[in-house]
């Protein structure tokens, strides 16, 4: 029998789990390990920081459905990645982070660069293991990617003791795995689907609500069957954009705190919600007792612990949104077979004059450089195919309002946790995932520099990501609320000194531009398209211009600030 | 309304396991009461019982998020009103010749049994469910407790049903 180290068993099994890339930054621990993929296929992506590593493991993952991931030494490796699994945890994202450890031996003496990285992420992952015998490791490697990437999908850690990938292991061990505490329900209740097409029946004016989960379990395309057929308008979540298309006349756009204002006033006015992978978060439902108090809620989603968590549910649907969909639909049609009611149809007429009237605005003729005009013409200019990530603040609110998504997997944006500096890495990850697609990462001037070192990283592997920079000299989401609420007392949200952009990126080996003119927005975006390179453009935009309409924390939904 | 919930949690018998549970608990703000973890008749499974104080509609939501971990294997909630609980506890309480008497008379009445004596302590055994724990509690206070040593509350449902 052939003996091979663990840490060649690691990328063997990671081979067999089907994985082309990994991200990472080697250190003293995982040296055994980087020794192995020197002879490996899987390609690797060196990263500036660990947390770069975690977040392009991520924006692989959300672009391409595959489960991403990342390598990281111990201690203060590990630790960086954690915000990046953290961010992973909370919009449900399958990612595997592997961990170097200690050796076995000397675990918790705190030795140097030793991190109790499995307790640090308890919270903030879905499962983890620390490997204390070598026999586990092709298991336990084969379990993380079945875990990771079924059921409600999320992080994995895998901690390594340096001994262990330095061991020897028979390279034939095989690995049988039976989780035996955990098993998903995938198929909804055929009774509670009979409950909920009957709900759907009954209703005079129902919506769909849709998110992250419907992209999870691609369930997109049964969900704009459904939709179309039934009549129902759809209202998604951030992370729900692109599931329904932006184009339709059924779509209402994202509701919430940014939301649209017709999303809005729908989820007020409703009588049914048929909710499909969201969780009702709090930026998403406002003052929860005031939150779509006339409506019977229908909820599908795999967790069961989501259902019922926030808002009340009458009829329950545990599983995986596509089957369930296509359940409902066969029901649906069986049933009601498309028919819609009188008052149906004038909610329908409601909503089409609600979308007329309350669209979203901002001034178009103005000659100031303004951040929703950009935003169209990114979106004009790469006809909506790109692949859009985001940083976290304004910008990330107005490319959810002002660019049409139409596709799933098209805007990988930090919905939960909400994290500044997360979409450039990710951007990296996705065009990692997609060489084909443009790949553009609309930042703000406060984000960007997050995660800034990640040039490098896009630069040296030649992944020709694109940097929109929104950049208006502030902390821009914050400084809105200080203007709001705050009586205008800009505390340490001034950040108009930070750097030249333009030649930072070039520092880097990049191509920048610098946008002050309206005038220019179009040419200047169709030569940053055009360039196989990292390209950074800097738009100065008009500094106080705020996200509308806005509905201050704490509020209902349907009590919102819109602008002049 | 907050009431005592007793929750027996089947789960696999490995390192960590425990944090992985007790943390959860506090990371949604619950406090523990009691805690009590042994391995079941299958070596690689052990039985964790909790003791929380918790309102019904948050009870649920912490027992959902309990199935969601990987290492828990079932979780039962226990009907208070059709259960044998059991808690075990050692209490070290002064005592002299003056009042040895009176406690060991104490401790028999509550079939407790004695199982150290020293010239100016005795050490009392006691099982049984909280409100036996607390009678002969408050009956030895006044002699002055040196130390008490519980267990944790287990607790098993009646009938032949698992």
């Amino acid at each position: 029998m052939g003996k091979i180290t663990g840490a060649q068993m690691l990328i063997k099994c990671l081979k067999e789990s089907g994985v082309e890339v990994i991200f990472g930054f080697p250190g003293g621990v995982v040296i055994p390990i980087y020794d192995a993929l020197y002879d490996s296929d899987i390609r690797h992506i060196l990263v500036r920081h660990e947390q770069g590593a975690a977040h392009a493991a991520d924006g692989y993952a959300r672009s391409t459905g595959k489960t991403g991931v990342c390598l990281a030494t111990s201690g203060p490796g590990a630790t960086n990645l954690i915000t990046g699994i953290a961010n992973a945890y909370m919009d449900s994202i399958p990612v595997v982070a592997i961990t170097g450890q200690v050796a076995t031996h000397v675990i918790g003496t705190d030795a140097f660069q030793e991190a109790d990285i499995t307790g640090i992420t308890a919270p903030i992952t879905k499962h983890n293991y620390l490997i204390k015998d070598i026999k586990e490791l092709p298991a336990v490697i084969k379990e993380a990617f079945y875990i990771a990437s079924t059921g409600r999908p999320g992080p994995v850690l895998i901690d390594i003791p340096v001994d262990i990938s330095k061991g020897y292991i028979d390279e034939n061990l095989k690995a049988d795995i039976d989780v035996e505490g955990y098993k998903p329900t995938y198929k909804g209740n055929p009774r509670q689907i009979i409950q909920a097409v009957k709900k759907i029946q009954e209703s005079k004016k129902p919506v769909i609500f849709a998110g992250g989960g419907v992209t999870s379990s691609e369930a997109a395309e049964v969900l704009t069957e459904f939709a179309e057929i039934a009549h129902i308008p759809v209202i998604t979540s951030l992370t729900g954009k692109g599931v329904f298309p932006d184009t339709s006349d059924l779509s209402l756009g994202m509701a919430g705190m940014h939301g649209t204002k017709y999303a809005n006033l729908a989820f007020t006015q409703t009588d049914l919600i048929i909710a499909v992978g969201v969780r009702f978060d709090d930026r998403v439902t406002g003052k929860l007792s005031e939150f779509a108090k006339n409506a019977v809620v229908i909820h599908i989603d795999i967790d069961p612990a989501e259902i019922g968590k926030n808002v009340r549910v009458d009829v329950p649907i545990v599983g995986d949104a596509k089957n369930v969909l296509s359940d409902l639909k066969t029901k649906y049609l069986e049933i009601v077979k498309g028919k819609i009611s009188p008052e149906q149809a004038a909610w329908l007429e409601n909503i089409a004059s609600l979308k007329s009237k309350c669209a979203l605005r901002y001034d178009r003729d103005s000659d100031a450089l303004k951040p929703a005009y950009i935003i169209e013409k990114i979106y004009e200019l790469t006809k909506g195919e790109a692949i859009i990530c985001t940083e976290v603040g304004q910008h990330q609110m107005w490319t959810a309002q002002y660019y049409k998504f139409t596709r799933p997997r098209t805007l990988i944006s930090s919905g939960g946790l909400g994290t500044m500096g997360f979409g450039f890495p990710a951007a990296i990850g996705a065009k990692v995932g997609n060489p084909d697609k443009t790949v553009i990462d609309i930042a703000g001037d406060g984000s960007i520099q997050m995660n800034v070192q990640e040039f490098a990283t896009a630069v040296s592997n030649k992944i020709p990501v694109k940097i929109m920079v929104i950049n208006n000299g502030y902390l821009g989401m914050v400084r809105q609320w200080q203007e709001f609420f705050w009586n205008k007392r800009y505390s340490h949200t001034n950040i108009a000194d930070s750097v030249d952009f333009v030649k930072l990126v070039e520092a880097y080996g990049g191509t920048g531009f610098r946008v002050k003119e309206k005038d220019e927005v179009e040419s200047t975006i169709k030569k940053a398209l055009e360039i196989d390179n990292l390209v950074l453009v800097d738009f100065w935009v008009e500094r106080e211009e705020n996200v509308y309409p806005m509905v201050p924390s704490g509020s209902a939904i349907d009590q919102m600030i819109e602008c002049d | 309304m907050s009431s005592s919930h007793i929750i027996s949690v089947l789960v696999e018998n490995k390192s960590g396991v425990l944090a992985k549970i007790s943390g959860l608990f506090s990371r949604r703000g619950f406090n523990i009461e009691s805690l009590a973890v042994g391995t079941t008749d299958d070596e690689k499974i052990s039985r964790i019982t909790l003791v929380v104080k918790a309102e019904n509609h948050s009870i649920e939501q912490i027992v959902k998020q309990l199935h969601k971990l990987i290492n828990v294997l079932k979780i039962q909630e226990l009907d208070p009103s059709n259960i044998v609980e059991r808690e075990l506890v050692l209490i070290k309480v002064n005592s002299d010749n003056n009042t040895r008497a009176e406690i060991l008379e104490i401790a028999s009445i509550f079939r407790a049994s004695v199982v150290d004596v020293a010239k100016k302590s005795l050490v009392i055994e006691i099982t049984g469910n909280s409100k036996k724990v607390e009678g002969i509690e408050d009956l030895l206070k006044p002699y002055g407790i040196i130390e008490l040593v519980r267990t944790g509350k287990i607790a098993i449902s009646r009938g032949s049903k698992k």
